[in-house]
């Protein structure tokens, strides 16, 4: 008898990699539970470096490693780290891990680390991965660990290119350093257009989140707030 | 003295953590909901900052920079443990939060229920720890500029977080159109004060 349930446990633990709970995981940061317009979590980085579109996928794919590397670690880790000291083995695990960004970011792409600044080393403290470790990776096994950082990495990213998209061709004209609209289209070349310069500097970040919120919200109603 | 005034005053109007760096956005957004907690964590924000800028100052020159270490001896003189910073910055913060936690309970316990709950949440602010790369980024003089830059970006925070809270109480009883209730007239507000604030990145100091 004893076999038997033994292999019927076996059985049930053996889910499919891509079952429809874990696909879930990934697809419901991207908006449901979208980290940064629902959870309110990783805002600073978030805004600060979507001048322009490059530098915004840099920081996202630096995220995105972060976050799945992160989650993983910690999963694996989560029955042996003691409840009272995790905030510190965490941000140890971060700080590895973003200490391995920044140094690979500085040899293969010097210009975009001197871009990014001070917010490579704020990946340590971005919300989103210490609010995924807390929320999830103690939780739970390192696939659905795996797969739920990717998904609130993506969730990230699509705001962040989102953001940097209206702000790099608002505010430049360009996309990854491209200039898209045409030249002669400019004042200055006897045309009728002219870049928003307001576009470029740190308040309009903020803006275009508010009116990226509003979007989302008017989609998607469950997600309204009281007041 | 005129250097330090002016790093202090730079600090909190031209390069505020908020509105110039989105530093520190996610407890603005999460705590800012009523005055009075605002307050609290803005002072919290303060005390933390004043403390770690100027401790990991010290570090900085004396351990990690490139020839910090030639106190120790001259064959010390070229090690460069800069790529550690990440790490022993957030360690200061993390170990210099939980010991000022226990030091204001032990002596100051009416501040201490005051800032009580809001100071595990800053070890986690991303202003702490910007405001000390910042300043490794920025190779200030001496400890004396460190410490006045730490207060003053803390004073910077502290002004915003208030001037949010205190808006959005007043904005409760506006008609908001209902998507952006909450969270998205709160980006849309902050970006306002932010563009009113950019009227100080004029001043020379």
């Amino acid at each position: 008898m004893a076999e038997v349930k033994e292999a019927v446990e076996v059985k049930k633990e053996r889910e499919p990699l891509f079952s429809k709970k874990n696909r879930k995981l990934i697809t419901d940061p991207l908006d449901d539970s979208n980290p940064i317009t629902v959870q309110v979590l990783g805002i600073c980085s978030a805004l600060a470096i979507t001048v322009k579109l490059y530098p915004a996928l840099v920081m996202s794919i630096s995220v995105l490693f972060v976050l799945g590397a992160g989650n993983v670690i910690i999963s694996l880790m989560r029955n042996y780290i003691p409840n009272r000291i995790r905030i510190i083995v965490q941000l140890v695990v971060v700080a590895s891990l973003v200490i391995l960004v920044d140094q690979v970011l500085k040899a293969y792409v010097y210009d975009v680390s001197k871009e990014l600044s001070v917010f490579v080393g704020l990946i340590i403290t971005n919300c989103i991965i210490m609010g995924r470790f807390e929320a999830f990776a103690l939780g739970n096994g390192p696939w659905k660990s795996f797969l739920d950082g990717v998904g609130n990495a993506f969730g990230y990213a699509w705001i962040l290119l989102a953001v940097a998209f209206f702000r790099e061709l608002l505010g430049s004209g360009q996309l990854f350093g491209v200039q898209v609209i045409p030249e002669s289209w400019y004042l200055s070349n006897g045309g009728f257009y002219s870049d928003n310069g307001l576009m470029l500097l740190p308040p309009m970040a903020l803006i275009t989140v508010g009116i990226i919120i509003w979007v989302q919200r008017s989609r998607n109603k469950e997600l309204i707030e009281d007041n | 003295m005129q250097e330090l005034i002016n790093i202090f005053v730079k600090s909190i109007f031209v390069e505020n953590m908020i509105f110039a760096y989105f530093l520190g956005m996610c407890s603005y957004l999460a705590v800012s909901k009523k005055v009075s907690t605002g307050v609290g964590l803005g002072a919290a924000v303060i005390f933390v900052l004043g403390i770690t800028v100027p401790v990991n100052y010290l570090l900085e020159n004396y351990v990690l920079k490139e020839g910090a270490l030639s106190w120790l001896g001259p064959q010390f003189a070229e090690v460069d443990l800069s790529f550690l910073s990440f790490i022993m910055f957030i360690a200061v913060i993390a170990s210099m939060v939980q010991l000022v936690e226990m030091i204001v309970e032990k002596f100051a316990p009416a501040l201490y229920s005051a800032l009580g709950i809001f100071l595990p949440l800053i070890a986690v602010n991303c202003s702490i720890l910007g405001g000390s790369l910042f300043m490794q980024e920025r190779n200030y003089n001496s400890i004396g500029e460190a410490t006045v830059f730490g207060l003053g970006s803390g004073v910077g925070w502290f002004l915003a977080i208030v001037a949010i809270a205190a808006i959005r109480e007043k904005i409760r009883y506006s008609n908001i159109p209902a998507p952006l209730r909450g969270l998205g007239i709160t980006f849309i507000v902050t970006g306002l004060m932010g563009i009113a604030f950019m009227a100080f990145m004029g001043i020379k100091l």
